[in-house]
C-alpha cells in the first residue's frame, strides 16, 4: 500500500509556462534575457549604423603606429616614435604602480587611523575621527587637485637650486623638493654591489627563518627567543660588513645642480604628478579603510581581550595576536572594493599631468588617433581585467585567514 | 506581431539616428539657434566676458554664421570644448560647426571624417619662456620642462622638434589653457608651448607680461579654421562663404558701418552687389535670405575689423596682422570670388 503516488505526467501544456511554479521562474528568466540581449543589440546596431553614417570603422590597427608624442614618467623604454602600444604599455605600467603604491600607503595610513580611533587618549581619537570624517566626505577629485595646486604653488621651481651661487641649498647636499618632483640621491651598483645585495636580501630571508624557528620553538616547548635585536643583527650586520670588506662598491649619485639651467639631473626623481595622484588616493581611501578596520576591530567581542589580558598577555600583543587575527575576517572583504576603488580612482591622474593608461590610451593616443571607441573598449578591458585579478588575489587571502568551519 | 512592431521600431530608431547627420542647416534652421564649438576660454579668440557673453575672434565667425542664416547674431549656442572633447562633440552633432583654433591636418580632415570650411588664422606654434632664463632661442631648451596642452599637434610638433634638434625634454601634459598658466607661472615647467597666437593672448592676461618673451622659432605650420563634419555639404558651404564673405567684405572696402549703406541699393560695384545680395541669386544658392552677407558682415564687421577688435596690435593681445593680411597687402588672406 503506498499512500504517495507519484504526480501524474501530465502532458505539457504551453500555459504551464506561466501557470505551472515548476517553470514560471524559466519563462521570466528567458524573457529577461531576450530583452536584455535587445537592448544590447540595438546599442551594438546603432553604433554600427552611425559609423557607417559617417563613413567610420572599427579598427585596431592604430596600435602599431608611432605615437609621436612623448610621456614623462615612463617604468620601460619609450621615444616619440614608439608605437601606440608602447604608449599604452607605459601607461598600464604607470597605472599598476600608482595603484600598487597607493593601496600599500592607503593601508597603512587606514590601519594607523583606524585603531588610533579607538584610543582612549580624547585628543587622539578626535584627531582620527576629524581626519576620517574631512577626507571621505570630500570627493576625492577635488583632493587630487587640493594636493597638487598646494604643492605647485607652495614648493619653489627648480631654478633656485641651480647654479655656481644658488638660493636654495639642497637638505643634506643630496635632497631637493620642487614643484616638479623631489630629487633623490640614487644607490650605484658596481659589479661587487651587486654581491652586497644579494647578501642583505639572503639575511632579510635569515631573518624571516630564525623567527619562524623562534615561534616554532615556542609552540613546542614554550621557551621564549628574544625577537628583536636578533632580527636586527641578522639583517643588517653581514650586509654592512660585506660592504666595507669589498671595498664599498656601492656609490651614490647625488643630484647635479649644475647640469643645466632648466633642471636638477641625475639621482633619483620622483615627479610631482606621481607624489600628487599618490598621496591623494593614500589619504583620501585610508579614512575609508580606517572605518573598515574600526568596525573589524569593534567586532571582536570585548571577551576576547578580557579572557586574553586575564591570561596575562601584554596589551601590545594581545592586539596583534588576539584582536587583530580576529578582525582581518571582518576587515578583507571591504577593503577589497576599496583597493579596486584606488585602481579606478587612479584614472583620475590626468589631472595631474601624470601618464596613466587613461592619459596615455584613453587620453592622447585617442585625441590623436580619433579612434574613440576602440581606445575607450581597451580601456574598460584593462580595467575589467585588472579589476578581478585584485579581487581574486584578496579573495584567495580572504579564503586562508577566515574563520574555518570543520 | 508584436515582435515585428518591436523590430520595426528598432529599425526605424536606428536609421533615425543615423540618418541625424544629414541636412544640417534644416536642423539649425527648426532649431532656431546655431551650437558653435568654442574654447573653453582664451583671451581675445573665444572667452565669455564679465557679463558672460561670449566675445573674441572665433566666436565672430560663429556669430557671422548665425547671422547668416537668422540674421541674428545672438543665435548662438556656445559649447565650450577642450582639445580632447572637440572633435568628439562635433562627430557627434553635440555641436554644428567647431571654431576654436584648430589646426587644418590631414589626418583630421581625411581619418576623422571632418571638413574644414577655410583658414581664419595661419598660426604657427611657438615657445613662451620667463625673460630671466636668458634664453634666446628655442635650440637652447634642452633638458627644459615643457608645459604642453594635450591632444592638440602641438604635442607632436614639439617631439619632433626636439628629436630632430637632438635635444631632450620633460613634458608636462596640461588640460585647458588656464592650467598650463597656473602651472607656467609657479615655475613648475620652464617653457609654455603652444600656437603663438595663443602665447600671446595667454601673455596678454599676466600680471607682468614683459618679464616674458616668445621666442623667435615658429616650429610649425598652424593653419586654424572652422570646420564641420564630412558628408553635408551643404552645410559646409554655408560656414565657408560665410568665412569668404568676411573675407571678401574686408578686401571690397565693405565694413560693418557702411554695409548697410551699400546694401540699400545696387552700387557701382558688381562683386559688392553680388556679396551683398542686392544683385544675382548667390543667397538662394546657399539655401539662404538675400541679404545673408550683409548680415554676417553686420554681426561683427569684415575680417579685419574682427581681427583688430580682438587680437589686432590694438588690443592686449597685440598680434600684427603679418601672414594673416590680405592678400593684396602681402597676406595669405584670400578669399575665391563672389561670382
Amino acid at each position: 500500500m503506498t499512500s504517495i503516488t507519484d504526480p501524474q505526467q501530465g502532458s505539457f501544456r504551453l500555459s504551464m509556462l506561466i501557470n505551472d511554479t515548476r517553470y514560471r521562474s524559466y519563462t521570466f528568466q528567458a524573457i529577461a534575457f531576450v530583452v536584455l540581449a535587445l537592448c544590447i543589440g540595438f546599442v551594438v546596431n546603432n553604433l554600427f549604423t552611425n559609423l557607417a553614417a559617417q563613413g567610420l570603422d572599427i579598427s585596431f590597427d592604430f596600435l602599431g603606429v608611432p605615437a609621436g608624442y612623448d610621456i614623462n614618467q615612463r617604468l620601460i623604454e619609450y621615444t616619440s616614435q614608439s608605437t601606440n602600444l608602447r604608449a599604452t604599455m607605459v601607461g598600464i605600467l604607470n597605472t599598476l604602480l600608482v595603484a600598487v603604491l597607493a593601496c600599500a600607503t592607503a593601508t597603512v595610513f587606514g590601519v594607523l587611523a583606524g585603531v588610533l580611533r579607538l584610543s582612549n587618549n580624547w585628543l587622539v581619537s578626535k584627531l582620527m575621527a576629524f581626519y576620517v570624517e574631512i577626507f571621505r566626505n570630500i570627493p576625492v577629485l577635488i583632493w587630487i587637485l587640493i594636493i597638487y595646486g598646494i604643492m605647485t604653488i607652495s614648493l619653489p621651481g627648480a631654478r633656485p637650486y641651480l647654479g655656481e651661487n644658488p638660493d636654495r641649498e639642497m637638505l643634506f647636499g643630496m635632497f631637493a623638493f620642487t614643484n616638479r618632483g623631489v630629487n633623490a640621491p640614487a644607490p650605484v651598483f658596481d659589479p661587487l654591489g651587486w654581491v652586497v645585495l644579494a647578501i642583505f636580501v639572503l639575511s632579510v630571508v635569515g631573518m624571516f627563518l630564525y623567527r619562524r624557528y623562534a615561534k616554532q620553538l615556542l609552540y613546542k616547548t614554550g621557551r621564549l627567543l628574544p625577537m628583536g635585536w636578533p632580527s636586527v643583527l641578522i639583517v643588517f650586520v653581514p650586509a654592512i660588513l660585506a660592504f666595507f670588506v669589498l671595498g664599498q662598491p656601492i656609490t651614490l649619485d647625488i643630484p647635479d645642480t649644475m647640469a643645466n639651467r632648466f633642471n636638477i639631473k641625475g639621482g633619483f626623481q620622483i615627479g610631482a604628478p606621481l607624489i600628487a595622484i599618490w598621496f591623494a588616493l593614500s589619504i583620501y581611501t585610508g579614512a575609508f579603510i580606517a572605518e573598515n578596520v574600526r568596525a573589524g576591530i569593534q567586532a571582536v567581542s570585548k571577551g576576547q581581550t578580557e579572557a586574553a589580558a586575564a591570561l596575562g598577555i601584554r596589551p601590545g600583543r594581545i592586539m596583534s595576536l588576539v584582536v587583530l587575527p580576529q578582525a582581518l575576517r571582518v576587515i578583507i572583504p571591504p577593503l577589497i572594493s576599496n583597493y579596486l576603488n584606488i585602481t579606478k580612482n587612479s584614472s583620475l591622474a590626468i589631472l595631474v599631468g601624470y601618464a596613466d593608461v587613461t592619459a596615455t590610451l584613453g587620453g592622447i593616443t585617442l585625441n590623436q588617433t580619433g579612434r574613440a571607441i576602440e581606445c575607450v573598449l581597451l580601456l574598460m578591458l584593462f580595467y575589467l581585467v585588472i579589476s578581478l585579478l585584485i579581487s581574486g588575489l584578496i579573495n584567495i587571502y580572504n579564503n586562508a585567514i577566515k574563520l574555518k568551519e570543520r | 506581431m508584436k515582435k515585428t512592431v518591436l523590430f520595426g521600431a528598432l529599425t526605424v530608431a536606428g536609421l533615425a539616428a543615423g540618418m541625424a547627420s544629414a541636412a544640417t542647416l534644416d536642423d539649425v534652421k527648426a532649431r532656431g539657434s546655431l551650437n558653435c564649438g568654442v574654447t573653453t576660454g582664451l583671451v581675445g579668440f573665444a572667452s565669455p566676458d564679465a557679463n558672460g557673453v561670449w566675445d573674441g575672434f572665433d566666436v565672430g565667425v560663429c556669430r557671422a554664421v548665425a547671422a547668416a542664416i537668422f540674421g541674428d547674431p545672438t543665435a548662438v549656442e556656445f559649447v565650450p570644448t577642450t582639445g580632447k572633447t572637440r572633435f568628439t562633440a562635433l562627430a557627434s552633432g553635440e555641436i554644428d560647426m567647431l571654431a576654436r583654433n584648430t589646426t587644418w591636418t590631414f589626418s583630421r580632415d581625411i581619418d576623422l571624417k571632418f571638413e574644414f570650411t577655410g583658414v581664419n588664422y595661419y598660426d604657427g606654434q611657438g615657445f613662451l619662456v620667463p625673460k630671466d632664463l636668458g634664453v634666446s632661442s628655442a635650440k637652447d631648451l634642452d633638458g627644459a620642462t615643457v608645459c604642453i596642452q594635450t591632444g592638440t599637434t602641438t604635442e607632436l610638433n614639439l617631439a619632433d622638434f626636439f628629436r630632430s634638434n637632438n635635444i631632450s625634454y620633460d613634458p608636462v601634459p596640461i588640460e585647458t589653457n588656464a592650467e598650463g598658466q597656473q602651472q607656467y607661472l609657479a615655475g613648475a615647467c620652464d617653457v609654455y608651448t603652444t600656437d603663438a597666437s595663443g602665447l600671446a593672448a595667454t601673455r596678454a592676461s599676466f600680471e607682468n607680461p614683459n618679464d616674458h618673451v616668445l621666442l623667435p622659432e615658429i616650429i610649425s605650420k598652424e593653419p586654424l579654421g572652422p570646420l564641420v563634419r564630412h558628408g553635408d555639404n551643404d552645410w559646409g558651404d554655408v560656414v565657408r562663404w560665410t568665412l569668404n564673405a568676411l573675407i571678401t567684405a574686408e578686401e571690397l572696402g565693405v565694413t560693418s558701418a557702411n554695409v548697410a549703406d551699400l546694401a540699400a541699393a545696387p552700387t557701382d560695384n558688381p562683386e559688392v552687389n553680388r556679396l551683398l545680395g542686392t544683385e544675382g541669386e548667390l543667397g538662394a544658392m546657399l539655401g539662404l535670405e538675400a541679404d545673408w552677407a550683409k548680415n554676417a558682415i553686420a554681426a561683427g564687421g569684415n575680417y579685419g575689423e574682427l581681427f583688430e577688435k580682438n587680437i589686432g596690435e590694438n588690443t592686449p593681445i597685440g598680434l600684427a596682422r603679418g601672414l594673416n593680411a590680405q592678400w593684396t597687402e602681402g597676406g595669405l588672406i584670400y578669399s575665391p570670388p563672389f561670382r
